[in-house]
């Protein structure tokens, strides 16, 4: 390990180390929050009785399709509008303010349109995640070199074929960025919008728990999401530098 | 010409709306027009001032919290190369990680009412400012340093008048999609936990099933965030260009 990573390393253990010792003595008290070493335990008994298993499948499933669902349409849509610019050119105040504007404020009519179930939950992720993925494919498409596209030109690649086999592949890099973030998106969509109004899904569990005063079961299902979600990034980002790797030789 | 693109956006987004309307019917929402007379109806009722003004003055402590902390850290880990290093991935995996979860922790700790807001509102915009910022600070040409020195510029008149307004473009990148995220912080913020502001209303509409209010509130919102994003917007790429 390099030592930046070792002293990373050193100051999360310290800066966990002090906030178990802060618990411990009772500094911060037991109401606010348990010592990490407990969350721990908590997160691995609750897993282990198998308690919120359904809720937790709910929702990484919502995920999983606001994710996938938000990667294809973006891409189409990303390789579509690079090929309108009058279209894109309209579009692109919308772009830039999209992230202003709170999506959640959209939730009620998201519930009327699509019903009691999970598909408002799965739409609010994907509305969150489509714009990063739309985004990121146009900034990797507008990035291609002349020269690429010329060598495709000489080899008849017309169309679609040369989107596919030039310009996507070398945009690839970029488009993975979006997905990192379309990845992150969907999960405060669809678990901020569990916490709005759902019956179950992780999001829910959690409020509920808040609402009743039950750290035992709120710390460690926050715990499971955020480590839920640091892993996955971790290995898009191992994932990603392999890629990269690969692309410099 | 440079307002037709906008005009012709608002103007499609107005139709889709009304087509919307014309499928979903009454139930679900409310015309443009009628949205809008709802709107101009509320913005006259006194009674609706306190929640914009408690939102408003969420929001602008929080906004000022993240842009002081989120400079601050950038400021740090962008000009010491291995506090950076060892900086940056903390503060990459902290921005993707989903801060709506840790919303029922800042309650516990702040308890219901405007520091939770604030706190909400700041922590969703201090790590975005913080890496803007550091890059900025980290992709400094090393002439622009050199020069300074050069000139014998003390080290505060070199970033006073070479390096700061070098690294302007980034950071004011940076303070523009802090402002964005701290503001749908700070609503939601309200969502979940307050008894005033906007965020409060919308969700107390919703649990009443209140279409006119969400809509209006909505509508109210997103003419702000677009407004003030397209001011900042303007700002950013005046200052990109003149680099």
């Amino acid at each position: 390990m390099k030592r930046a990573g070792i002293i990373r390393t050193v100051v999360i253990l310290v800066a966990v180390g002090a906030l178990e010792l802060l618990c411990r003595t009772g500094v911060i008290s037991s109401f606010v929050m348990p010592a990490p070493s407990t969350i721990v335990y908590s997160t691995v008994q609750i897993l282990a009785s198998g308690r919120f298993a359904a809720d937790i499948w709910v929702t990484l499933r919502n995920v999983s399709i606001s994710i996938v669902a938000a990667m294809v349409s973006g891409v189409v849509v990303g390789t579509v509008l690079h090929r309108l610019p009058t279209a894109r050119r309209i579009l692109d105040p919308l772009f830039a303010t999209y992230y202003a504007i709170p999506v959640y404020a959209f939730y009620p009519l998201l519930m009327v349109i699509f019903g009691l179930g999970d598909l408002p939950q799965i739409a609010v992720g994907f509305l969150l995640a489509l714009m990063a993925v739309i985004i990121n494919t146009l900034n990797g498409l507008d990035r291609v070199p002349r020269v690429l596209v010329k060598v495709a030109r000489m080899h008849r690649l017309g169309g679609w074929a040369m989107e596919r086999k030039v310009r996507l592949p070398f945009a690839a890099p970029y488009v993975f960025t979006g997905f990192k973030l379309c990845v992150a998106y969907s999960f405060v969509g669809v678990i901020g919008a569990e916490f709005i109004t759902s019956s179950r899904g992780i999001g829910y569990e959690i409020s509920y728990a808040y609402n009743n005063f039950d750290n035992q079961v709120m710390y460690p299902l926050i715990f499971l999401i955020l480590a839920i979600v640091t892993v996955i990034n971790m290995s898009l980002y191992a994932w990603e530098r392999r890629l990269l790797a690969r692309r410099r030789t | 010409m440079k307002w037709r693109d906008p005009l012709a956006l608002i103007a499609i987004l107005l139709l889709l709306w009304q087509a919307m309307y014309w499928v979903i019917g009454d139930v679900a929402l409310t015309s443009p027009v009628s949205t809008f007379r709802s709107l101009a109806v509320m913005l006259a009722d006194p009674r609706f001032w306190p929640h914009v003004n408690e939102t408003l003055l969420a929001f602008a402590q929080g906004f000022a919290i993240a842009v002081v902390i989120g400079l601050g850290i950038g400021f740090l880990l962008g000009a010491h190369s291995m506090t950076g290093e060892v900086g940056e991935p903390i503060l990459v995996a902290l921005y993707s990680i989903p801060k709506v979860t840790l919303y029922p922790i800042i309650l516990l700790i702040f308890g219901i009412g405007m520091p939770a807001k604030v706190a909400f509102g700041a922590i969703q915009g201090i790590v975005p400012i913080a890496l803007f910022a550091m890059n900025s600070i980290r992709n400094l040409n090393p002439v622009f340093a050199r020069t300074g020195r050069v000139l014998r510029l003390s080290p505060l008149a070199s970033t006073q008048r070479i390096l700061l307004p070098a690294a302007l473009p980034e950071i004011v990148t940076g303070i523009r999609v802090g402002f964005s995220l701290t503001l749908v912080g700070t609503l939601l913020g309200e969502m979940f936990g307050s008894q005033r502001g906007l965020g409060y209303l919308l969700i107390q509409a919703m649990n009443l099933h209140n279409m006119r209010t969400i809509m209006s509130v909505t509508l109210l919102l997103v003419i702000f965030a677009a407004s003030v994003n397209a001011v900042l917007l303007a700002i950013d790429r005046r200052l990109h260009a003149r680099v």
